[in-house]
C-alpha cells in the first residue's frame, strides 16, 4: 500500500526469519530488511522521474521484542526530498504505529532518470 | 540454548551455534573460523538475497543481517552468553554495491560496559580494503 511520499509494507511471521530460537524472536536482521524496503519503496514514490534508488545509511533503534507470531508492519514517509537524497523515517510495528517495535532513520541517493525517461543509468545502488 | 552454546564453545566449534539459527540458515549466514583473520562472519552467494535485480546487488536489509551476525558471534566469543544478544541499535552505512559474491564481515569491539556494548562491524568481498558496508551498534549484554 502506498502513495507518494509514504508507503506501508505487511510481512507475515515465518519460521525462518527466527533469530533467536528459543524466545521465537525474529532475528534483527529482519527487521532491518523490512524497514530498508520500505524506505526504499518510499524513496522511489517520492518523485515520478526516480528511476533508481540506493541506502546511503539506516539506523534503526530496537524498541522492544517483536511478538512471535505476530505479523509485522514497515511503514515509512519522506521527511524531506533534496534532488539527490531523501532522508526517510519509518517505523515497524504489530499493527498500532503508535506502539512500535523498531524505528529508523534512512538517508536514500535518488537518482533520477534522463529528460526523455528512456535510459536507466548505471547501477551504482549500494544497498 | 545456554548448554549448547558453551558446549560448543569448548570444543572450539563456536561456528556451529550458527546453525541453531533458522534465519541464518535462510540466508545462507556462516561462521568461518579463519587462521589468520579469526572469527568471521560469511553470507554465502544465493540469488535470493538480491535486492536490485539491475544491479544484481545484494539487499540492504540482508547485508544488515550479515553485519548483525558478526557482531553477534564476536560478543559470543567474547562471553558466556546464555543466549543470543539483544540489539540495542544498530546504525548502517552502505559504502558500495554488495555484488552477487560471497560477503565477509568482522566486528570489532569497541566499548565494552557493565551493561551495554558497542562494536564496529565491517563487510568486504574480494578486498578487504574496499569494504561494502560497516556499521556500529549496541548490544545488551544483561
Amino acid at each position: 500500500m502506498s502513495e507518494p511520499g509514504r508507503a506501508l509494507m505487511r510481512l507475515d511471521y515465518a519460521d525462518n526469519q527466527v533469530g533467536n530460537p528459543v524466545t521465537g524472536y525474529v532475528h534483527g536482521g529482519v527487521i532491518t530488511t523490512l524497514l530498508d524496503t520500505v524506505c526504499s519503496l518510499v524513496a522511489m514514490s517520492a518523485s515520478p522521474s526516480v528511476a533508481m534508488v540506493a541506502t546511503l545509511d539506516l539506523r534503526i533503534d530496537y524498541l522492544k521484542p517483536a511478538k512471535p507470531g505476530q505479523p509485522l508492519f514497515g511503514q515509512a514517509a519522506v521527511d524531506k526530498e533534496t534532488r539527490h537524497v531523501a532522508f526517510i523515517r519509518g517505523e515497524a510495528h504489530h499493527g498500532d504505529e503508535d506502539d512500535p517495535v523498531a524505528h529508523c532513520a534512512a538517508t536514500i541517493m535518488i537518482t533520477e532518470r534522463d529528460d526523455d525517461g528512456a535510459s536507466l543509468p548505471q547501477a551504482e545502488g549500494v544497498g | 540454548m545456554h548448554r549448547s552454546i558453551q558446549q560448543l564453545k569448548s570444543e572450539g566449534r563456536l561456528c556451529d551455534v550458527v546453525e541453531m539459527i533458522p534465519y541464518a540458515q535462510f540466508l545462507g549466514l556462516e561462521c568461518l573460523n579463519d587462521p589468520d583473520l579469526g572469527l568471521l562472519a560469511v553470507l554465502r552467494q544465493r540469488p535470493t538475497n538480491i535486492g536490485n535485480p539491475i544491479a544484481q546487488a545484494v539487499h540492504g536489509g540482508v547485508v544488515g543481517a550479515l553485519l548483525e551476525h558478526a557482531a553477534i558471534i564476536e560478543l559470543w566469543n567474547r562471553f558466556d552468553m546464555e543466549t543470543v544478544p539483544k540489539t540495542v541499535n544498530v546504525s548502517i552505512d552502505y559504502l558500495r554495491p554488495c555484488r552477487n559474491a560471497d560477503t565477509f564481515a568482522q566486528a570489532q569491539m569497541i566499548r565494552q560496559g557493565r551493561r551495554v556494548a558497542n562494536l564496529r562491524v565491517e563487510a568486504w568481498q574480494s578486498d578487504r580494503d574496499k569494504p561494502v558496508a560497516a556499521a556500529h551498534a549496541h548490544f545488551l549484554l544483561a
